[in-house]
């Protein structure tokens, strides 16, 4: 079943990448030959899109050639009307800093060929995640810069029926350092502490969180997909007063794209990172060495474990966090040498 | 017997609207206004009594008047005019409420203490949960200026309340107050016609309309409507969130982002030429941003607010008139770029 998926996903990038270029070329305004079919705009086309993904590619490429014409005509006047709310300021940001708009029509955007053509994810179980109200996301953490937080929120956006937007927590060096505490904010991330992801999830929205934290992600290569301690289980506690399921997630080919082989603490400590990574590219090619390896990714969202049969005392009760922590590392831990076993290269 | 209340701070705009406001209650007999300076602006029937609140001499106004109701509005973050210094602020903040609090306490008549403080005590750090809640402890305490003045004031305040429990005390944090009015460093901010920023970061801001704060402040002199209480601490915020680059473009100036480092040097030279008073405070302000939550002021204390910050910002758009980029002729613009697209044309 594994195998009957991942032979369509290798192949089908190269003819999607041919069809993508021209289209691309074109989006910026050169309004050059229409002639490629057109990819759907992932904005407008989002319903649209969403079932045809899989296979329905060749039998979409037809209607859609003889739609370029006026698709072109509708995604012009959709990026001026865009343009012209974003420099008016006319749009909306929640309480947190997320711009929905920039996330959806931009940054997402922005991100998706590196989930679908660079990393080829694959997605399993997104059933698990439930189509309305809180869900709380708990992912392993690996791969040196969190990559696997960005590819989890779009595969959870893009794979996702109700296309919900994950609320992932980071961890409070992202919101210290410039430019990437904006975007961050913007994509709708936040502080991972407690009263921001409770929160989130009163408010009925999927949050993300990788408890391993910097333990996880800043681990040497030699221990990839050992699970870390998930911190002192704090989500769990979380989830319990949000009455939110835990959906356990397993994020396979995180791990190879940066190999650390080693770390500086010295440059680590004078720059105030937790972790200085050396990979066999990194620093030594310069800015050539943050070019990610180009692994097969899986990602696996499994059974959610349900916290509203609990009483309310539960939350602060230590040996049930204990117990909840641990089903929820060992389903995770499976699940990895599971699909570890399943994987036939990192690359394909 | 209608109520005697005693007001501070009536020489500051917003001090002498609450005078001319709390007039016009049913069940208030007389309103006393007391400030170290003669207000520029009328008082409608209230009495001026020029006395400095950091003297004793306050008490014999207390007592004299048989004062039973008093709403300190004299904690301010910057000096009225151009001529007071930083130091004579915090004195009349620190050792004005001190002395405030000490005369009432010493007054038997007093039932009710009103205190304006303001969302400042807790600070703006990047390691803080996004949004506050009135019991949320400070990741950081304000290290000085008018936001340690706040937390100081709070602290006596409590004190006061512990020691006279038969006093109802009401805190009132206010997030930045903006108005057609407004007089706040954050108006002068956003009345310069390049707004520098923080580059790397763009702050959530949220803003109260003057009159809403003065409708607040009225809740919380009068008696408690049923089912309401309004005694305690509450954060006053309108709703909503701008970003500082959303709030910029609606208000169509530009901005001029400056490295972190540098800023403070800007800051300070903005300061030394006169143009601006802007304290680190500020600066940290728009580095990080704050939002508060306001559950506890609708469901406790009975407000809502009818302006939502982006309302309040707006009005205060309209008072400063247009900035270097109108957000009207920015859309026009835009407008008209679709009008002559071939592709803009049936749509717009």
């Amino acid at each position: 079943m594994a195998d009957a998926k991942v032979i369509p996903f290798g192949d089908e990038p190269r003819s999607k990448r041919r069809a993508k270029r021209p289209a691309r070329g074109g989006r910026t305004g050169r309004a050059a030959a229409p002639l490629a079919p057109v990819p759907p705009q992932r904005d407008e086309a989002q319903q649209a899109s969403a079932p045809l993904e899989g296979g329905g590619e060749q039998a979409a490429a037809a209607p859609r050639q003889e739609q370029a014409e006026g698709g072109w005509d509708r995604k012009l006047a959709h990026g001026l009307n865009f343009l012209r709310r974003r420099i008016t300021g006319e749009y909306e940001v929640d309480d947190f800093g997320y711009d929905k708009e920039l996330t959806d029509q931009v940054v997402l955007s922005l991100l998706r060929p590196f989930k679908e053509k660079y990393f080829r994810v694959e997605v399993k179980g997104i059933e698990n995640i439930p189509d309305k109200g809180a869900a709380l996301i708990v992912a392993n953490h690996s791969g040196t810069l969190p990559v696997d937080g960005l590819m989890l929120q779009v595969a959870v956006h893009d794979h996702h029926p109700a296309a919900r937007h994950v609320r992932m927590l980071a961890a409070d060096l992202v919101f210290v350092l410039p430019l990437i505490n904006e975007l961050s904010r913007k994509l709708g991330h936040t502080l991972a502490c407690a009263e921001d992801a409770q929160k989130l999830l009163e408010r009925g929205e999927v949050v993300g969180v990788m408890p391993e934290g910097f333990k996880g992600i800043g681990k040497p290569f030699s221990e990839r997909y050992k699970l870390q301690r998930f911190g002192r289980g704090g989500f769990v506690s979380t989830a319990l007063r949000a009455g939110a399921p835990i959906v356990p997630c397993s994020i396979v080919g995180a791990e190879e794209i940066y190999p650390m082989l080693g770390n500086s603490k010295t440059l680590a400590r004078l720059l105030g990172f937790p972790y200085f990574p050396l990979t066999p590219t990194f620093p030594w090619l310069g800015p050539l060495g943050v070019v990610p390896l180009p692994t097969k990714w899986t990602i696996q969202f499994g059974e959610p474990i349900p916290t509203d049969g609990y009483p309310p005392e539960a939350a602060d009760d230590p040996m049930l966090m204990f117990n909840l922590t641990d089903q929820v590392r060992e389903t995770i831990q499976h699940t990895l040498y599971k699909l570890l076993v399943q994987r036939r290269s990192v690359f394909f | 017997m209608g109520r005697v209340v005693l007001v501070t701070g009536v020489a500051r705009q917003l001090g002498g609207r609450f005078v001319r406001r709390i007039q016009r209650e049913p069940d208030v007999d007389r309103v006393i206004g007391v400030d170290a300076v003669p207000p520029a602006h009328r008082l409608g029937g209230a009495e001026f009594v020029r006395a400095d609140i950091r003297h004793p001499t306050i008490g014999k106004v207390l007592a004299e008047h048989a004062v039973d109701t008093v709403v300190h509005m004299d904690v301010n973050g910057t000096p009225l005019g151009k001529r007071g210094s930083r130091a004579t602020v915090k004195e009349t903040n620190v050792i004005g409420t001190m002395q405030l609090l000490g005369a009432c306490q010493k007054t038997p008549s007093v039932k009710r203490l009103v205190v304006k403080s303001s969302t400042s005590v807790y600070g703006s750090a990047p390691r803080d949960p996004a949004v506050f809640t009135e019991t949320t402890p400070p990741k950081s305490l304000p290290g000085g200026g008018f936001a340690k003045d706040a937390v100081e004031v709070e602290g006596y305040v409590r004190g006061f309340a512990r020691r006279r429990p038969d006093v109802a005390v009401c805190v009132l944090r206010f997030a930045n107050i903006l108005g057609p009015c407004a007089d706040s460093p954050l108006a002068e901010y956003f009345s310069l016609p390049v707004l520098p920023t923080v580059l790397g970061f763009d702050p959530r801001l949220q803003f109260v309309h003057e009159e809403d704060a003065i409708e607040v402040l009225r809740i919380a002199t009068g008696e408690p409507v049923r089912g309401t209480l309004n005694s305690g601490t509450f954060n006053i915020a309108g709703d909503g969130v701008l970003l500082l680059s959303q709030a910029a473009r609606r208000l169509g100036r530009p901005t001029l982002p400056f490295f972190l480092p540098t800023v403070t040097w800007v800051g300070s030279a903005l300061r030394s030429v006169g143009v601006l008073d802007f304290s680190p405070e500020q600066i940290r302000l728009l580095t990080h941003g704050r939002v508060v939550q306001t559950t506890q002021m609708r469901e406790t204390l009975g407000f809502q607010p009818r302006y939502t910050t982006a309302e309040a910002f707006a009005d205060f758009a309209r008072s400063r008139g247009a900035g270097l980029l109108p957000p009207e002729t920015l859309a026009r613009t835009v407008d008209r770029i679709a009008a002559l697209m071939p592709a803009g044309r049936g749509q717009n």
